[in-house]
């Protein structure tokens, strides 16, 4: 990491403050997820994804993660129960342990060693040897494994050593009685089960449907199906155990060593049938003590009607539901007794992995309600447009989303989350933090970001006052359409969206007085306030012309929404004010609120309106479109070759979810690369920006700010807004007090106009009081949350465009300082933001300054007003252009970008604030074998024979805590790892040899 | 511009003292039907180029046309009287008879001030040259006053032979910049022997750009430094980045393709043949400071040379104030008054000189040293005698047209 540090002022000497970046904690809902594993010892859940990573789950607030060197999809995941030792294969066909350890106050997954099964001598094939299934014996010292060419091997854990008791094919075919043959080959390892009881007998399905039974060595019994085998599963008891297959049925086979070879199950049933059905992938047998067993299998539907359906049935007696999800399902386990002794399994609840969401069932209450998951929360339910984040959000509001919250939440259980293992050590959050995210959808989504798991607290959905054709009622709670199978619609993933048009795009919010701004992509600025109470209204809704009577443009792009004419019911929550509609109805791309003021601001790409919500009237608007400007006239889905690329673009749109983040960005970058491709291929035109250039006329920023500039005595309301060529237009701005303000009307008058020379786009403004500190929210001074600014001094604006920082003094508009950034750098500003960061050393002393995310992904702190680079950090690859573009910074350092369409990274600059996971994994490790692995030397079984030995790990640990003598220093414990590898064919051949008692030094 | 600056530096002046107390002038306006005046006129009381004018406007009774004034000096050249300096020249290279050709200000032909330009008229050369050549517009070279500069070699004190320190100024003119870069691989010799590294070059320089202009920057130079920074290790959308942010004032120091053409140190007047009137410039000034027209392009020189150590300052905002606001000082808002009736929703208005008034940042709110280099940067481009002139007043002349 890049790291450069630039004297201070004197002044800061004193309080030297640090600007520590780290990476803390990923929010949301791992990107492809691809392998699940549950460890009932420990009660932790652990997901694979598709990008190598490990991410282990406790209870909230706990969790872990690990990344494999090789990005290679985790295909399988087990746990060592208890031991906090997880072991994962990977689609390189490399098994890999991890284990769960313990630092300061932090879990840590971390990767002991890795494996590769040696190819047999003889047989080149790798497929012969590539791994389909494994089984760790309960007793943990044990791993079968299961491959492609039909072997059953069994390795020494933790060690991987391999052992001589291989289950060859031939073998088992010598056994196998002659009718039972299928050819001559059994086909791959299917599954491999311990058997409940009997810990020495492994139950070996093969892919062809022939499933044996082994006493270590000695076939003890063996079936035959007659479909493809896709997997089985013991009963507890041990006496039967069950199969399911290819045709959508399962199977339920006695086991007895009287009878070893049998063709006829207990019972067999196809349960969609009689009509073709679609394989039954995984199947799970329960059994409870209320008497019928729990069957739950995914799949297994008829292909011809629902084929398409990714589904999970629950079987019990008469009790019949298929749960109905909107994604693949990967895995799914029981949260069930493991206790020898008991008779029964009595599951607690059914956890399914699906591809874009965690569900969680909960079977012991009537009707198998969901429950609600703590973390893992699906973000990207519909994809995100905007974030928008509120630190130190007031009780009072914080409650009130709560409670609407919860009131939103139908045919969910408040039963304790069953995944609870590991203590959560991290202090309840000082303050409470919102993150509010914008959905394509239409929806505005209230996340707790105040701990290391994204909760959700509220949805808010704003199509509901619009006319559009599809009914927006939500779809989920309804029940199926049709009796057969009981479908129920479960979790909230819906990539689709009705309308392109109701994507929210800004959001603003006051969290004194719980109003809300929350503006779109057809131009609807939509004024909400928080109610307790459920209404039932007309929607007041007013129009502003951006355009005001400019010649020459005719908008071709998409029409306004069209609001509701009738009243519309509103459940307690956000319930709209006002809904302003922009004409050309063109995205808005900015906005601000003051509810002080009573007072909206917001901007499109022909200019800006200025709209007083409590008299619903619109006082002031203006055009900034250049005359030259065709482009920002013709609207997005209209522009050049419009059918084809709307075509491309609606595809993407319904990819964009499932395509993980490295894919969009190559994604992104081809389509740049088609760009410049039209035009020439790799050079870059060196042209400065032209006051006609394209779409010159977007607004980027505004803001309210109680300040000079008028003169330097007197202060009052202003408005700032800036455009995209590089143009400031500052407002003074006439606000009756607040018992005038029904007679009285807001009136705007353009004070200054600033045109920067470089007319680079206007990234942000900000006015600064006399000390130099940002102005407080609104409500913050009256209300005594804050300090009141410094109105003695003179105030100044910092104006941050695309390419540098300015501060001008006010009322003047004279230049103060500035930061040349691109001029410098070579890189572009694309967010900025004012943070307080506080010292460590001292509670109370703070300091702000400036972050600046660049396009390259780098982020800058700057000191302000002196605009003094502090330092600078690596954050986000600039490839990732969605994650630049998603990122947003909270007033307190940290920040957030998403990695994927359903994650946040959050980040912290501040030594102080740092959210991230702290918690307490109590792993039983048994110490014998551990202290073998870890204070020992591998020894080498030469392969190819080319050795190479390579110290992998080292470090000394004192026999006592007391200093050492120098007698005994000399003879330390020495811990040496060794890990020697075959350097031709990367094969790690290790054996076991004791080597810890070392004189040395 | 450069070539005739140069030129009118390279004609030999002789200055020979005149000892007649007045002299003659004769007048011969061009293109007006051949008007010829002879008048006398007092060689040390012959004031200011503007009285001249006047006096000339008077004698041939044309008030208020626009005119061009040319004399012949002893080489017989045509060469402009604009402003003191040359007017005094002027007269100091009459024996006394001054030839003063009057011409009016024509829009659509331009004024050519060829060499020998009399002389070959005289003696009919005109009619010998081949007719093809007669054919082709001649030499487009404007007054110095209309002239500013557009590129410059720099440092070439300290930099190294192969490479080229370049200033473009864009400011003020229509034409693009003009130049695309690409990524390429650049070979360098270290100790280690020869070593590919990735590098960035100039890969197209457009028709008629100031790029191609200039004739100091071309196709395949590679791109060292952007304003002083090395774009070692950066990006082509970095160093994109960089020369559109620092376009206003590029600096761009290349290695050239061609390396013939590479300025040699003891400046040689060779070099401000190529136009480079910044490096030459200076150094011309010291040799033959008793010129006044090539004092004024050294004047100039100077000042955009003061300028580059702190090529920061020059991209001023151009901040408007609407003056419609009502203050709460009482004059303002009077002197103001009557243009209430410009709403500001009214329209665009920053592209049009709206009656509003334009005020530059306060130079007091920079720094000393700051300011005057401002000021003697934003207007003094067209080294011309309207250098005097306040900032304000250039930037009204330029109108919509912000050159700052």
């Amino acid at each position: 990491m890049f790291f450069r540090l630039r004297p201070c002022a004197l002044d800061e000497l004193k309080h030297t403050l640090s600007f520590p970046f780290v990476q803390t904690v990923e929010h949301g809902f791992p990107n492809q997820p691809s392998a699940l594993a549950y460890d009932p010892k420990l009660q932790l859940m652990a997901i694979g994804t598709k990008s190598g990573a490990i991410k282990v789950y406790g209870a909230p607030g706990v969790e872990c993660t690990g990344l494999h060197k090789e990005t290679a999809t985790v295909t399988q995941l087990h746990f060592f129960p208890g031991q906090g030792r997880i072991l994962s294969l990977l689609d390189d066909n490399t098994l890999h342990l991890w284990e769960i350890e313990q630092k300061e106050q932090c879990s840590h997954l971390e990767e002991v060693c890795s494996f590769m099964l040696p190819g047999r001598s003889g047989i080149e094939s790798t497929s012969a040897t590539r791994v389909t299934v494994l089984l760790p014996k309960l007793s943990c010292d044990l791993l079968a494994v299961g491959t492609e060419g039909g072997g059953v091997h069994f390795l020494e854990l933790p060690s991987f050593t391999l052992l001589d008791r291989s289950i060859f094919q031939d073998e088992i075919m010598q056994s196998v009685p002659e009718e039972y043959k299928c050819g001559k080959s059994l086909g791959p390892v299917e599954s491999l089960q311990e058997h409940p009881q009997h810990p020495d007998k492994i139950l070996i399905g093969y892919s062809r449907g022939l499933v044996v039974l082994w006493d270590l060595q000695i076939f003890v019994v063996c079936v035959f199906l007659l479909q493809q085998l896709e997997s089985l599963v013991w009963v507890r008891s041990g006496n039967s155990f069950v199969s399911s297959h290819s045709d959508g049925g399962y199977m339920v086979w006695p086991v007895s060593s009287s009878t070893p070879c049998t063709h006829e199950p207990v019972t067999s049933t196809i349960p969609y049938g009689p009509f073709p059905c679609k394989a039954v992938n995984k199947i799970l047998w329960r059994t409870t003590e209320s008497g019928a067993p729990l069957v739950l299998f995914s799949g297994g539907m008829p292909r011809a009607s629902y084929g398409d359906r990714h589904c999970l049935t629950i079987l019990q007696d008469s009790q019949h539901i298929t749960l109905d999800f909107t994604s693949r399902v990967i895995d799914f386990f029981t949260i069930h007794c493991i206790d020898r002794d008991k008779e029964f399994d009595d599951p607690l609840a059914l956890v399914v992995l699906l591809e874009e969401e965690l569900v969680v069932i909960d079977l012991q209450t009537a009707g198998w309600p969901t429950i609600p998951s703590p973390y893992l929360a699906p973000l990207h339910s519909s994809a995100i447009t905007c974030s928008y984040h509120i630190s130190n959000v007031p009780t009072k509001l914080w409650d009130r989303v709560i409670s609407a919250g919860q009131r939103q939440c139908h045919l969910q259980t408040h039963t304790n989350w069953p995944i609870c293992g590991g203590k959560n050590l991290a202090p309840s959050p000082k303050q409470q933090e919102l993150l509010l995210t914008g959905h394509e959808d239409g929806t505005v989504r209230f996340w707790d970001a105040s701990g290391v798991s994204l909760r959700p607290l509220y949805k808010l959905s704003t199509a509901n006052i619009f006319q559009t054709d599809c009914d927006h009622n939500d779809s989920l709670t309804q029940a199926g359409e049709e009796d057969w199978p009981p479908f129920r619609k479960v979790g909230c993933f819906d990539p689709y969206s009705d309308d392109p048009r109701l994507g929210i795009q800004k959001i603003c919010l006051c969290k004194y007085s719980g109003k809300l701004l929350v503006a779109g992509t057809a131009g609807q600025v939509i004024v909400l306030y928080l109610c307790d109470e459920k209404s039932d209204h007309m929607i007041d809704v007013a129009t502003v012309d951006l355009l005001q009577d400019r010649e020459g443009f005719t908008w071709k792009g998409h029409d306004r929404l069209p609001p509701k004419s009738s009243s519309v019911p509103f459940a307690p929550g956000f319930q709209p004010v006002v809904l302003v509609q922009c004409m050309p109805p063109a995205a808005v791309t900015a906005v601000t609120l003051h509810a002080e003021w009573n007072l909206i601001a917001f901007g499109t790409s022909h200019g800006f309106g200025l709209f007083d919500y409590h008299r619903r009237l619109g006082f002031h608007s203006r055009c900034t479109l250049h005359p030259n400007d065709s482009l920002a006239m013709e609207g997005p889905l209209s522009r050049v070759k419009s059918l084809k690329k709307s075509l491309r673009q609606s595809f993407r749109r319904i990819r964009k979810s499932r395509v993980s983040g490295k894919k969009r960005v190559q994604e992104a970058n081809a389509q740049l690369a088609e760009q410049d491709a039209e035009v020439t291929p790799v050079q870059r035109r060196i042209e400065p920006r032209s006051a006609d250039d394209s779409l010159s006329g977007v607004v980027r920023c505004l803001c309210f700010a109680d300040t000079f500039l008028r003169d330097g005595t007197h202060h009052g309301p202003t408005m700032w807004a800036g455009t995209n060529s590089g143009c400031v237009y500052a407002y003074a701005l006439d606000v009756p007090s607040q018992d005038k303000f029904s007679e009285q009307s807001v009136e705007a008058l353009l004070g200054k106009e600033i045109q920067l020379m470089h007319r680079a786009p206007v990234v942000s403004i900000a006015v600064l009081d006399g000390r130099g500190n940002p102005l407080p929210e609104p409500y913050e001074v009256s209300r005594d949350l804050a300090k009141a600014p410094d109105m003695q001094g003179s105030h100044s604006v910092l104006i941050a465009s695309e390419e540098q920082f300015k501060v001008f003094m006010l009322p003047r508009v004279s230049a103060k300082t500035k930061f040349k950034l691109t001029a410098h750098e070579g890189c572009r500003v694309r967010k900025v933001a004012l943070v307080n960061f506080s010292s460590v050393a001292s509670e109370d002393y703070s300091e702000n300054g400036l972050v600046c995310l660049t396009n390259l992904g780098d982020i800058h702190v700057f000191s302000i007003p002196a605009l003094r680079p502090q330092v600078r950090y690596d954050c986000i690859r600039k490839e990732d252009i969605s994650g630049i573009a998603s990122c947003v910074f909270t007033k307190t350092g940290q920040g957030f970008y998403l990695i994927s369409p359903s994650e946040y990274e959050r980040f912290s600059l501040s030594a102080r604030v740092i959210t991230k996971p702290l918690c307490q994994l109590d792993v039983d490790r048994p110490h014998d074998p551990s202290e073998l692995s870890s204070a020992g030397v591998h020894i080498i079984i030469p392969c190819h024979g080319i050795i190479s030995v390579s110290v992998r790990q080292s470090h000394t640990k004192p026999m006592a805590h007391t200093k050492p003598s120098r007698q005994e220093r000399a003879s330390l414990w020495v811990m040496l790892k060794v890990k020697v590898q075959c350097l031709k064919c990367r094969q790690l051949q290790s054996s076991l040899e004791q080597f810890s008692h070392v004189g040395f030094m | 511009m450069d070539c005739c600056l140069s030129r009118i530096h390279s004609s030999p002046v002789n200055i020979r003292q005149q000892h007649h107390n007045t002299l003659t002038c004769v007048c011969l306006p061009l293109q007006f039907e051949a008007e010829y005046r002879r008048f006398a006129l007092k060689k040390n009381g012959a004031g200011s180029f503007q009285e001249f004018y006047q006096l000339l406007q008077t004698i041939h009774r044309i008030p208020g046309v626009d005119v061009l004034l040319g004399y012949a000096d002893i080489h017989g050249d045509l060469l402009p009287i604009n402003n003191d300096d040359n007017f005094h020249k002027a007269l100091s290279s009459a024996n006394p008879l001054l030839r003063i050709i009057i011409q009016r200000r024509d829009e659509d032909e331009p004024v050519v001030f060829p060499t020998n330009s009399l002389q070959r008229r005289k003696k009919g050369l005109a009619g010998l040259r081949p007719s093809q050549q007669k054919n082709k517009p001649a030499l487009l070279i404007g007054l110095p006053q209309d002239f500013r500069q557009i590129s410059s070699i720099i440092d070439v004190d300290i930099l190294p032979e192969t490479h080229r320190r370049v200033r473009l100024h864009k400011h003020g003119t229509h034409k693009p910049l003009g130049f695309y870069i690409r990524d390429g691989v650049s070979v360098r010799v270290t100790p280690q022997g020869v070593e590919k590294v990735p590098g960035v070059f100039i890969s197209r320089l457009v028709r008629g750009g100031l790029a191609e202009s200039t004739g100091l920057l071309g196709v395949n130079d590679e791109i060292l430094e952007v304003n002083g920074i090395d774009v070692a290790g950066k990006s082509l959308d970095q160093v994109t980045d960089m020369m559109v942010a620092n376009s206003h004032n590029l600096i761009v120091t290349v290695k050239p393709a061609n390396q013939r053409n590479n300025v040699v140190h003891r400046g040689s007047k060779a070099s401000a043949g190529n136009g480079s009137a910044g490096s030459g410039g200076s150094a011309l000034s010291h040799e033959s400071a008793h010129s006044p027209a090539s004092q004024t392009v050294s004047q100039c020189s100077n000042s955009n040379s003061v300028a580059e150590g702190d090529s920061d300052d020059d991209d001023t905002d151009l901040i408007i104030e609407s003056d419609n606001l009502p203050s709460y000082t009482p004059h303002r808002s009077l002197a103001n008054g009557n243009i209430h009736g410009n709403t500001p929703s009214s329209g665009v208005f920053g592209h049009r000189p709206l009656p509003q008034s334009v005020s530059l940042p306060s130079s007091s709110s920079l720094s000393d040293s700051k300011a005057s280099l401002s000021s003697l940067t934003t207007p003094t481009h067209n080294g011309s005698p309207t250098k005097t002139s306040s900032s304000q007043e250039s930037m009204r002349e330029d109108g919509n047209f912000i050159t700052l």
